[in-house]
């Protein structure tokens, strides 16, 4: 439990469980996740499911009740109901990959889907389940692999029962049972009735593949969502439709906390053609409307009057009329308020208190869009039976069910999560206040008695997009004779997204500082602290959450410290990391990738002088190292290669880890060059793309990848490969201009070409 | 009104003044075409109006009648089509998938208009935004549909 609070610092697993006990039999939890009428193709199940079993899938512990996750086709495919959801990252091919593994059954012959909520998928410590925190294959793997082991055993003992002999005359290839001695063989599809009827194996009982025979794991393995994702039949939230469901579109107050006084011209706008409804929600009016375009035509019509609300909805922020970012950036770095530590050792203060020359610094990162480019929708229908069907985007289906029974007063088995592939997400689909329409969806469908769809526009995406926080930290470094860092202080004015969302307590937010904090680098005085400081707007997890400004701070001020005493960036850090064999290995990796290291400024076969920077980050359990080749073109920054070497100390799959790895850099690129959500004046300046800008593919370098396995920890894969690239990027850019940078984007600077 | 999709002729019921994204998404039922930002900026709407690569969620549909449209349902019938999308699963493009109809949309247009482009073709054609990051990817893909095969990523 104290692993899982790590690596969501400060959040209990409990809060992401409804911690009531799901009710349903196996057979509703997968019709539920089917769609009605698809019960009929559960065909690997004996029909109809028998109490017995219903109450062993509530008793079992979660990850091991096998027909709660798999289902054997009469064709031998298998069907997997993922306890992780599917946005990008491959998660879907990779559990194939491990539970295939040891069940015994190629990836290929998997179809996967998103589990619904359900206490058989908490999966991560037996506590809960979110797919985020690059947890998913580092907290699942024993498990998921058991859960194939457990079906495979399930299988055999069918097919021994069938074929009156000894299981342990029994072997397996890829989804056929064989007897060798009397030469018979059962495919996997013909025993899945009889099979999935036994009971479950204790699954500390099933014995595991040795892992030198793995033919799927470690292999890349081809995704097994690439065709429909390429063709347009993969079904995101926002496709989804059922009978007789009206369309809504709504129009969210200018700021958080307002609240509607009027509506001007409420019945002009009900009267027009194809709309069905006009309705006041919490901060927000909404169109109901035969088609969404004639919705959202009709309530941007909408004449509003807004007020300041006086009784909020829980955890709503209310935004101050005169918000503006740039103002609340100075006021960070002014921010003198109590500091609460997150690591010390040695006495950094009394070192640079005492030292003749310090270097300091304030550094200052922005404000951030998830930017995901399926803007959040929910569907929401209401069954005769009193269930309520919620299709939405989310990374954490349980907890969406426990805040949807605390808004409507069921019971959480009464509410079905369905929870489609994810078009993008970097953080952005946890539960968050007044970040997501399914309030909304469900209020309408409540009013309108009719199930309602409501897609929220690019524009009104940016208004309650919750943002990757701001920090404002100021550095204070000294060198000893050598030149080499004696004592760095790092004081970061911030708010972690964690306490933003869960409370703010005594102990400092991890989510705030880490990248600041747990750095390898041999530092003999060191002081790390946040200095809380609450934000007006509304805060969220972005991917790599406080690393992904954190290590760009950290690994920069590194960069001034080399500078002042004379060293190679490179050379100071093998220095600094000379006794931690890990990242000395990883540094040459990298190195040897890109060729070698030269610093710069140096004049490149086109003439352009160009100059390469580093920088190192050690987030989710895995290390990386990143090195950037940069120009200046037209007064802005051009990079042209980025060299990156990820060691999450073990991998499933290294097409998607290299893949992982592209994706990660690009997003820590767009994150160094050209984002910033601004406010002024109570309001986001940018509400779409063409204000916000989001990495283009003319400015994408080539990403050069390496994976290490150490045999380390197994550790994550899709955030850390983002922070490294911001400071290798920045320090690359400080190489050639002679002048540190010390603030995103890079796009606010002007520089001399 | 009556639209040409896919070489079908569509009676549509719609205001003139619609965008052709949301006749397709809730009129017709075909949502492999995405929205993305509604304003010609992602590229995720992505359709082929007489073969030009076009963005539905700002083309009204009163400017398309006679015209003939081709979406992503269809993409696979386009001799070209099929071999994009081919290489896209050849080189494990999509991540999330969401920009990936718009992508194929526009690279098909490409190369249904320039057999072999050049890498500043691929420059200027390939713009629409992927949030994923698999720029290098579509990069690869459209090279190796140029002649230009690399090293696999
Ligand atoms: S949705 Fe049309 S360009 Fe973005
Ligand atoms: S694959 Fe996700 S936006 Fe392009």
């Amino acid at each position: 439990m104290d692993m899982i609070k790590g690596l969501i610092p400060g959040v209990d697993p409990q809060d992401f469980t409804h911690g009531a006990p799901v009710n349903l039999s196996r057979r509703s939890v997968l019709r539920g996740a089917l769609g009605i009428g698809a019960g009929a193709m559960v065909l690997g199940f004996g029909l109809p499911s028998g109490t017995a079993r219903a109450q062993a899938a509530a008793t079992m512990a979660p990850g091991s009740n096998v027909p709660a996750f798999l289902e054997i086709r009469p064709d031998s495919t298998v069907r997997l109901l993922s306890p992780f959801v599917e946005g990008g990252q491959g998660i879907f091919t990779g559990m194939a990959q491990i539970i295939g593994e040891e069940l015994d059954a190629d990836p290929s012959s998997f179809i996967v889907e998103n589990a619904p909520a359900g206490a058989d998928y908490l999966v991560i410590g037996g506590q809960m389940r979110i797919t985020g925190g690059s947890m998913s294959v580092r907290m699942s793997y024993p498990l998921m692999r058991k859960l194939g082991a457990s079906a495979r055993a399930m299988l055999i003992t069918a097919a021994a029962d069938q074929l009156q002999v000894p299981a342990s005359e029994l072997t397996t290839e890829p989804g056929v049972v064989i007897h060798a001695g009397s030469n018979r063989r059962i495919a996997y599809g013909d025993l899945a009735t009889a099979a999935f009827d036994l009971p479950v194996p204790d699954p500390e009982t099933v014995a595991l593949r040795d892992p030198a025979t793995f033919r799927w794991i470690r292999q890349p393995v081809k995704r097994l969502d690439v065709y429909d994702k390429s063709t347009g039949r993969a079904e995101y939230s926002i496709d989804v439709t059922v009978d007789g469901m009206l369309h809504g579109a709504v129009q969210h107050a200018p700021r958080l906390g307002l609240m509607v006084e009027t509506i001007r011209n409420r019945d002009q706008v009900a009267a027009l053609p194809g709309v069905h409804a006009v309705e006041i929600l919490d901060g927000a009016v909404a169109v109901v409307a035969q088609r969404w375009w004639t919705a959202k035509r009709a309530v941007e019509a909408l004449e509003v009057d807004w007020v300041e609300g006086t009784d909020l909805p829980k955890g709503w922020r209310a935004l101050p009329a005169d918000f503006s970012s740039d103002a609340f950036a100075q006021e960070l770095a002014a921010a003198t308020g109590p500091e609460t530590e997150a690591e010390a050792h040695g006495d950094a203060p009394g070192v640079l208190d005492a030292a003749q020359t310090v270097i300091s610094a304030t550094y200052h990162s922005q404000y951030l869009h998830h930017a995901q480019l399926e803007p959040p929708s929910t569907l929401a229908r209401f069954n005769p039976d009193g269930t309520l069907d919620l299709w939405l985007p989310n990374q954490a289906p349980e907890q969406y069910q426990a805040a949807v029974a605390g808004l409507t007063g069921l019971e959480p088995a009464q509410i079905n999560i369905h929870s489609p592939i994810l078009g993008g997400f970097f953080g952005r689909h946890f539960l968050y206040p007044a970040a997501s329409a399914y309030p909304q969806a469900i209020e309408l469908a409540r009013r309108t008695g009719r199930p309602v769809k409501v897609i929220w526009t690019r524009e009104q995406e940016f208004l309650r997009d919750p943002m990757r926080p701001m920090a404002a930290v100021r550095f204070r470094g000294t060198l000893d004779d050598n030149g080499m860092p004696l004592a760095i202080e790092a004081v970061s004015a911030t708010e972690g997204p964690t306490e933003a969302v869960y409370g703010h307590g005594d102990s400092v937010d991890e989510t705030a500082v880490e990248g600041l904090s747990k750095k390898a680098y041999a530092i003999p005085n060191l002081r790390i602290a946040q200095v809380y400081v609450e934000n007006p707007v509304m805060l969220a997890y972005w991917r790599s959450v406080g690393n992904s400004m954190n290590d760009f701070f950290y690994e920069s001020f590194l960069d001034e410290l080399a500078n002042a005493g004379g060293q190679d960036p490179l050379a100071l850090r093998k220095h600094l990391l000379r006794d931690t064999p890990r990242l000395t290995k990883l540094l040459e990796a990298v190195v040897d990738l890109s060729g070698g290291w030269k610093r710069g400024p140096f004049t490149a076969e086109d003439g352009s002088m160009r100059a390469r920077g580093i920088g190192m980050a050690s987030p989710f359990g895995s290390e990386a190292a990143a090195i950037a080749e940069v120009s200046i073109e037209n007064g802005q920054v051009r990079v042209h290669d980025i060299w990156e070497v990820l060691d999450p100390g073990a991998i499933v799959n290294p097409m998607l880890v290299r893949q992982q790895i592209r994706g990660a850099a690009a997003l820590g690129l767009s994150q160094v060059l050209m984002e910033e959500a601004r406010w002024d004046k109570g309001e986001p300046v940018a509400r779409n793309y063409d204000m916000y800008s989001i990495l283009p593919p003319d400015q994408m370098p080539e990403i050069h990848v390496g994976i290490l396995e150490s045999g380390a920890p197994i550790g994550g894969v899709g955030e850390p490969p983002l922070p490294a690239v911001p400071p290798a990027v920045a320090n690359a850019v400080a190489a050639l201009t002679g002048k540190p940078v010390r603030r995103m984007p890079l796009s606010r600077l002007r520089f001399d070409s | 009104m009556q639209l040409n999709i896919n070489g079908q002729t569509h009676e549509v019921d719609a205001d003139a003044d619609t965008p052709l994204l949301w006749v397709l998404r809730d009129n017709l039922g075909m949502t492999g075409t995405k929205f993305g930002c509604g304003l010609a900026q992602c590229g995720a709407c992505s359709v082929l109006v007489d073969g030009q690569v076009t963005r539905s969620c700002v083309t009204t549909v009163d400017m398309l009648e006679g015209t003939e449209i081709t979406t992503i349902e269809a993409i696979e019938q386009d001799d070209v089509g099929a071999r994009v999308v081919e290489k896209w699963v050849e080189h494990q493009v999509p991540q999330c998938g969401y920009c990936q109809s718009g992508q194929v949309m526009a690279a098909t247009a490409l190369l249904k208009e320039v057999a072999q482009p050049t890498e500043e073709d691929v420059r200027a054609a390939m713009i629409n935004l992927c949030r994923c990051g698999t720029y290098n990817y579509i990069k690869a893909a459209i090279d190796d549909l140029s002649g230009r095969k690399g090293e696999p990523l």
